[in-house]
């Protein structure tokens, strides 16, 4: 097929040189400058893609962002792209499309027999079907949604990179139409750096596909005039195919710009997209206005068009996409479209407007366009409209009658009018989506038949976007907007430039009222704009041919009557019982119908009726675009301890814990995650385990009052703790549940160290500050977080004293010289270190840190030390196996942010005495938390000893019974215990500390009852001997 | 994306930097032992939630490390002040519903 609809002149088209394409596995050409929708119209392709529920042919109907049907899926593999509209897709050699509708093809939608079924299929008519049987749902819903949806997302990974950028403006410019163009110079001039984006690839807007004349100056020559200055100012910034998506609050503006996508589906340099983080002190929308369509029987047929948009194909791209037409026009300036239509040697059938033939022609209409359409006979049929599309792929003619004054009746006979395209309008909408995406709410201007934007002082709001039409009244507004946006911009410098810029505004007033009143004069002087949405038919709504408000969601005018009578009043409901104004177009061409629609259904007025609220995105974002580079190991911040590359040359499993990743254990040869852990803790038990515990959290405390604020934060006392001692200590939430735990250690008079849990440091450290600073700011105590400065080496098990002892010569380690629970100066491998003497698996432990650049060396040296006792260096799972033998909880782990320290059985971990109520403990008393039957935590030995229970496993009183039974509680850790030779268990049993010895049975998912023995949490040693040694 | 200015490192920065540190003004009772638990309660959940300005902690945790107070309207999410927390807001007559 060549390209039959291409003129042979004009355009923005490069001719000489051709593009190849694919459509539907049919070989195209088009030229550079096309899209791939004026591609698709040159090469006279009609029918683009098949309807979402009725599966009716759909052609293109727009030439931008509003077009409804033309959405097709490029490339294949990785790279493929759902979605994209044929009318932004720039057309580069090789592109490869298919339309994301229609099996097993557009032109032949075996499906299609659905929409002989139409009226069958109103709003809610799966919900109201497919219910039954109660549930048959679920098998009808493969089928159905296997039937609907638009384009197929990737499976694979996606090739391309994303990036993101900041910008900080004075003034953010969305839209580089004419009246963003004048924004930009006025604001250049009055001396802000700007920030102007445009969605195409040209900036110029409607300017590309217009002739006349701004400022006196033909169309073209002030563009190229503005361009060019905008573009050698350092001050001005144009990004071109880039779209503002998102308007969120403090005048934060998310733009995409797309950076190859006009090239190829890959990028082959650089990123593909880049996500523009844009924090704007004054932000103006010239974000224009889109063309309405009538809404009249049959009006989707394929080649049923928007007025503008036939005049941009034949403008910018040189395609007329048809022979002879008809335009169905309410406000007389679409009737240039007539003139571009036989300026490009094509026949207009009829000009049809329902404004009566009597009325005097509007006063905006300029004679030229009289004089031309008279002396080439074109029949201008006032008082009529175009009730019904004739034809069934395509459009064959158009049936018109004339229509009563007020448009709601038809009056005398109906014609048929023979035709292949039908460019039709009904007025404009502006393009507020933007200014509503933080709370603005849009009002009804009756007069100009639009939804205006709210205003805003940080945002203003420029052009057709303001329901501005006329060209030059758009270019005039642009530059009162620049010039106020940066005086705004101004008002928080110094008062004396305060004054000077109120002077330049009162200078700019009588420019304001110029602009004002042209847009009101013409208004007064005639019903510019008929107010006409709905077309009448000689049938009812409800018996009509289909005539439709939303083309991407097949909504009907019938269908929002249909939502009115069955109840619904707003246009939120309405609009989600429909789908009016869902999916990818979020309601771009028929929002306005639908509000109209409804509000004549409901007998109300549009102003009352309402839009319904557009939000981010305003365009379809790829996923990748948002993620960026936070993708893959830049996802989250990964943490490692310095000792990391020995854990990994050691072949050590990790797991994650918080952002760290800490070595979960260290398998030989053959061994499983069991075998490895079993390995490991006998060797702690018997011999020599070392375990590297730098990532526990470490707050170094100072300050003459340090011992004071830890005795308020801490549920214990810690001021009397005698330097060189340690002490475990717990600190609770105000609301007395437990928050986190540690050991504290003296250093000196005025210096404590803190230590955390591994997942709490960062939580922590931001409590003592809040009320450091914000209860207790005359306590002089400075927190510094030290967690990555120092790395801790724990050497335990009964032969730690022996191995520390070959290397630490300076420090005595027996046990009277160095008591369980102090800490000693001493150098360990050459290295100063901090030497403590607690426990964490109860066995005899020295915890050693040392500087973390110094960390290798001393673990290193501390493994060759530990040869001859066979020493084992363990994981976190051993280590977990280890504290559960003793008893010792794990915060977050065993604890949720509901159990207090009497939960745990911690009792005396509460300093009653202590002359301040430290945070939590009042709470303690109150009459939830001194319940006698709270769940509390105990030990739980299955009484199979072989039988492990599930983390999480739900505990019962009973071993059978029908649900609901009463929940006592649940498992939070469970290990098989090497040195017991049997399972153990920890959790929580409504009054479990009453019920030791008591059988309680976890029911599990697969519906087994374990019996369990409530017992003591502590499984292991319950005297405390072997870490006391 | 909020724009808050932090008044010890006088700047505006972006919302990333600080964390929500919840309402501003709350007065931990001097003796906690003495009061019912109604009155405990009253001081332990209960919050405004009014609409308008409401008087917030912000904790500038990629930053400074200092909480301070910041008068926040919750329908516009405009920041009208912020200031030390020794400082007060400059407070706007405002109704707080009941």
């Amino acid at each position: 097929m060549n390209q039959v609809h291409r003129l042979e002149q004009g355009g923005r088209i490069d001719r000489t040189r051709q593009l190849r394409f694919v459509f539907a596995n049919q070989a195209l050409e088009g030229h550079p400058g096309d899209t791939l929708a004026s591609a698709l119209l040159a090469n006279g392709v009609r029918i683009v893609g098949r309807s979402f529920k009725y599966r009716r042919p759909r052609g293109i109907v727009a030439a931008g962002m509003e077009e409804p049907n033309a959405l097709v899926q490029l490339g294949a593999g990785a790279a493929t792209v759902p979605n994209i509209l044929a009318t932004q897709a720039e057309l580069y050699d090789g592109l490869l499309a298919r339309p994301v509708t229609g099996w097993p093809s557009a032109r032949l939608d075996l499906l299609s027999v659905i929409s002989a079924f139409g009226p069958l299929l109103p709003p809610g008519f799966y919900n109201k079907t497919f219910m039954w049987p109660r549930h048959g749902w679920r098998f009808y819903e493969r089928f159905i949604r296997a039937m609907a949806g638009f384009g197929k997302a990737p499976r694979e990974a996606d090739p391309d990179v994303y990036v993101k950028l900041n910008h900080h403006c004075d003034v953010l410019i969305v839209g580089a139409g004419p009246a963003g163009i004048a924004a930009a110079l006025s604001a250049m001039r009055a001396g802000a750096r700007i920030l102007l984006l445009d969605e195409q690839a040209e900036a110029g807007g409607s300017l590309l596909g217009e002739s006349g004349s701004v400022d006196g100056r033909p169309v073209a020559e002030w563009l190229s005039n503005a361009l060019a200055q905008l573009q050698g100012s350092d001050r001005v910034t144009l990004l071109t195919r880039t779209t503002a998506f998102g308007y969120y609050d403090h005048n934060f503006v998310a733009a995409l710009e797309r950076r190859s996508d006009h090239l190829g589906l890959v990028a082959t340099t650089g990123a593909r997209q880049i996500l523009h983080r844009i924090h704007a002190g004054r932000v103006i929308l010239a974000t224009g206005a889109f063309e309405r369509l009538p809404v009249f029987a049959n009006n989707d047929r394929p080649g049923v068009m928007l007025a503008s948009a036939v005049s941009t194909y034949i403008h910018r791209y040189a395609v007329v996409p048809g022979r002879r037409l008809v335009l169905f026009a309410t406000a007389d300036r679409a009737y240039q479209t007539a003139i571009d239509w036989l300026d490009a040697g094509r026949e207009v059938i009829a000009i049809v407007d329902p404004r009566p033939a009597a009325a005097p022609l509007a006063g905006g209409m300029e004679n030229r366009l009289l004089d031309v359409l008279a002396r080439r006979n074109v029949q201008l049929l006032r008082g009529h409209v175009v009730t019904e599309v004739l034809g069934r792929d395509r459009v064959r003619g158009v049936r018109i009658a004339p229509v009563s004054d007020d448009f709601r009746a038809l009056g005398g006979r109906a014609r048929d009018l023979p035709c292949d395209v039908l460019a039709a309008s009904s007025g404009w909408s502006p393009v507020i989506h933007l200014s509503c995406h933080t709370g603005g709410r849009p009002r009804w201007d009756a007069g100009k038949l639009a939804f205006l934007p709210a205003a805003r002082p940080d945002c203003l709001t420029a052009g057709a976007v303001n329901a501005i039409w006329e060209r030059q009244a758009c270019v005039e507004d642009g530059y009162r907007a620049g010039e106020t946006a940066v005086a705004r911009v101004g008002e928080q410098e110094t008062a004396a430039a305060r004054v000077g810029e109120q002077e330049t505004a009162a200078a700019r007033v009588p420019r304001v009222t110029l602009a004002n009143a042209t847009a009101s004069t013409s208004v007064e002087a005639a019903p510019e704009q008929a107010a006409l949405f709905l077309v009448p038919h000689r049938l009812p709504v409800s018996r009509a041919p289909a005539q439709f408000v939303d083309f991407q969601n097949d909504v009907t005018a019938a269908a929002i009557r249909l939502a009115v009578r069955e109840g619904y009043e707003s246009i939120e409901h309405v609009k989600r019982y429909t789908a009016l104004g869902f999916g990818t177009d979020q309601g771009k061409l028929g929002n306005i119908n639908g509000v109209a629609l409804l509000a004549e259904a409901l007998g109300k007025s549009i102003a009352e009726t309402g839009t319904t609220m557009f939000r981010p995105a305003y365009t379809p974002v790829a996923f990748g675009a948002l993620a960026g580079r936070d993708v893959g190991a830049l996802f989250d911040p990964e943490r490692v301890t310095p000792l990391h590359d020995w854990h990994l040359e050691q072949g050590a499993v990790f797991e994650n814990v918080g952002q760290w990743t800490r070595p979960w254990y260290y398998p030989r040869a053959g061994e499983s995650l069991d075998d490895a852990v079993h390995r490991e803790c006998l060797a702690v038990r018997r011999g020599v385990g070392l375990l590297d515990a730098s990532t526990l959290g470490k707050i170094d405390v100072q300050g003459p009052d340090a011992g004071e604020f830890l005795d308020r934060i801490y549920t214990n006392r810690l001021s009397n703790l005698g330097i060189g001692r340690c002490r475990y200590a717990m600190l609770l939430k105000e609301d007395g549940m437990v928050f986190d735990d540690g050991v504290v250690a003296r250093i000196g008079q005025n210096r404590y160290l803190a230590t955390t849990t591994t997942g709490g440091a960062a939580a922590v450290l931001r409590w003592m500050e809040l009320w450091l600073q914000t209860e207790w700011p005359d306590l002089r105590v400075w927190l510094t977080s030290v967690t990555d400065q120092w790395a801790t080496i724990v050497v335990t098990g009964p032969d730690s004293r022996q191995v520390l002892s070959r290397l630490c010569q300076d420090t005595a380690l027996d046990r009277d010289a160095f008591p369980f629970m102090t800490w000693r100066s001493g150098t360990v491998a050459g290295v100063s270190a901090r030497i403590m003497r607690i426990s964490f698996t109860g066995e005899l432990s020295f915890e050693i840190n040392v500087p973390a650049e110094q960390a290798r060396t001393v673990w290193e040296a501390c493994y060759e030390a530990g040869r001859a006792f066979d020493i084992t260096p363990y994981g976190t799972e051993t280590m977990h196996v280890l504290r559960a033998e003793k008893g010792f909880v794990i915060i977050g782990q065993d604890t949720d942010g509901s159990v207090t320290p009497i939960d745990l059985g911690m009792p005396w971990i509460l300093n009653q005495r202590k002359p301040f109520s430290f945070p939590g403990k009042r709470s303690l008393a109150r009459s939830d938390t001194s319940r006698p039957d709270r769940k509390q935590w105990v030990g739980l030995l299955t009484v199979d000893p072989a039988k492990r229970l599930p983390e999480g496993g739900q505990l019962v009183d009973a071993p059978d019974g029908e649900p609901p039974v009463t929940m006592l509680g649940h498992v939070t850790s469970s290990y098989l215990s090497p040195v017991l030779g049997r399972t153990i268990a920890l959790g929580f049993v409504t009054s479990g500390h009453q019920r030791l010895g008591e059988t309680v049975y976890c029911r599990t998912a697969n519906g087994e009852a374990i019996p369990v023995t409530v017992a003591p949490t502590v499984f292991f040693d319950p005297e405390g001997e072997r870490q006391n040694v | 994306m909020l724009r808050i200015h932090c008044p010890y490192c006088c700047e505006d920065r972006a919302e990333e930097e600080f964390v929500y540190a919840g309402e501003a003004g709350i007065t931990r009772p001097l003796a906690p032992e003495q009061l019912d638990d109604a009155a405990w309660g009253d001081y332990l959940f209960f919050r405004t939630n009014p609409r308008g300005a409401h008087q917030e902690m912000w904790f500038h945790a990629s930053g400074c490390r200092r909480y301070f107070k910041v008068l926040r309207d919750t329908v516009t999410y405009a920041l009208a002040a912020s200031c030390r927390m020794d400082e007060s807001l400059p407070l706007p007559a405002v109704d707080v519903l009941p």
